[in-house]
């Protein structure tokens, strides 16, 4: 995985992860992967459907101590 | 590349919880990249008033008018439990507790994200609101061009 970029998104409530997340994806290049940090638990639901439509990759997911962790790489 | 998609909100409503309610779904729908526009009618206009008051020329019913409504987002009341004004207090203790954004920064972010913010005229006029009052960079328009936006509309919501 090419990790390019790692946003902490913990601790925000919504809209602001989704709100961070494509911020940042626009900072990266096609192919890329960004990991993203957050504690929001919609944060599930909102940054797959958001993903999906954006015609970018969830690759990965996974929950650590009450933190979600997510890499999308950028379609 | 395709076309955007494009949400359209009316804000009717001078409401603070209704208003974030707005402004959180044209935020996310700005991070959608999605077109927003969001057509402030009505009490709706107070959230683009400026805190502070400017210097403009007023009649009597007008000024009244405008000492009467919340001047500006962060002094709307709740539509429900508002308490004499006791309610927003209280939830903006809440919501910095929970690291939600307050409406001013929802309002702020939605700029940053170039939402477009439309003003009624017609009802500004009503309320005897005037642009100097107003927040920086926002439009002035009527119903034909709310419809012009709307009729394109993926998503369109009266609040």
């Amino acid at each position: 995985m090419n990790i390019v970029k790692v946003l902490d998104a913990k601790g925000l409530a919504c809209p602001m992860p989704i709100v961070k997340t494509k911020k940042a994806i626009n900072e990266i290049e096609s192919g890329e992967v960004l990991e993203i940090h957050t504690t929001d638990k919609g944060a599930i639901n909102d940054l797959t459907a958001w993903t999906k439509s954006g015609g970018h990759d969830l690759l990965n997911f996974e929950e650590e101590n009450g933190i979600l962790k997510f890499w999308i790489k950028k379609g | 590349m395709k076309e955007k998609k494009r949400t359209t909100i009316v804000l009717f409503s001078g409401d603070y919880d209704k208003a974030m309610a707005a402004y959180i779904i044209a935020n996310g729908a700005a991070a959608y990249d999605h077109e927003v526009t969001i057509f402030h009618t009505f009490w709706g206009l107070n959230a683009l008033r400026k805190n502070e008051s400017a210097p403009v020329k007023k009649g009597f019913m007008e000024k009244i008018f405008g000492k009467m409504m919340p001047r500006g987002a962060d002094k709307m009341g709740l539509s429900k439990m508002n308490f004499a004004g006791f309610g927003p207090k209280m939830i903006k203790d809440i919501m910095k507790k929970h690291n939600t954004l307050p409406l001013p920064q929802l309002i702020e972010m939605a700029q940053e994200q170039d939402v477009k913010l439309v003003a009624c005229t017609m009802t500004m006029d009503l309320l005897g609101l005037k642009e100097e009052e107003l927040l920086e960079s926002i439009e002035y328009a009527g119903v034909a061009a709310y419809l012009a936006d709307a009729q394109e509309g993926n998503v369109n919501l009266f609040i």
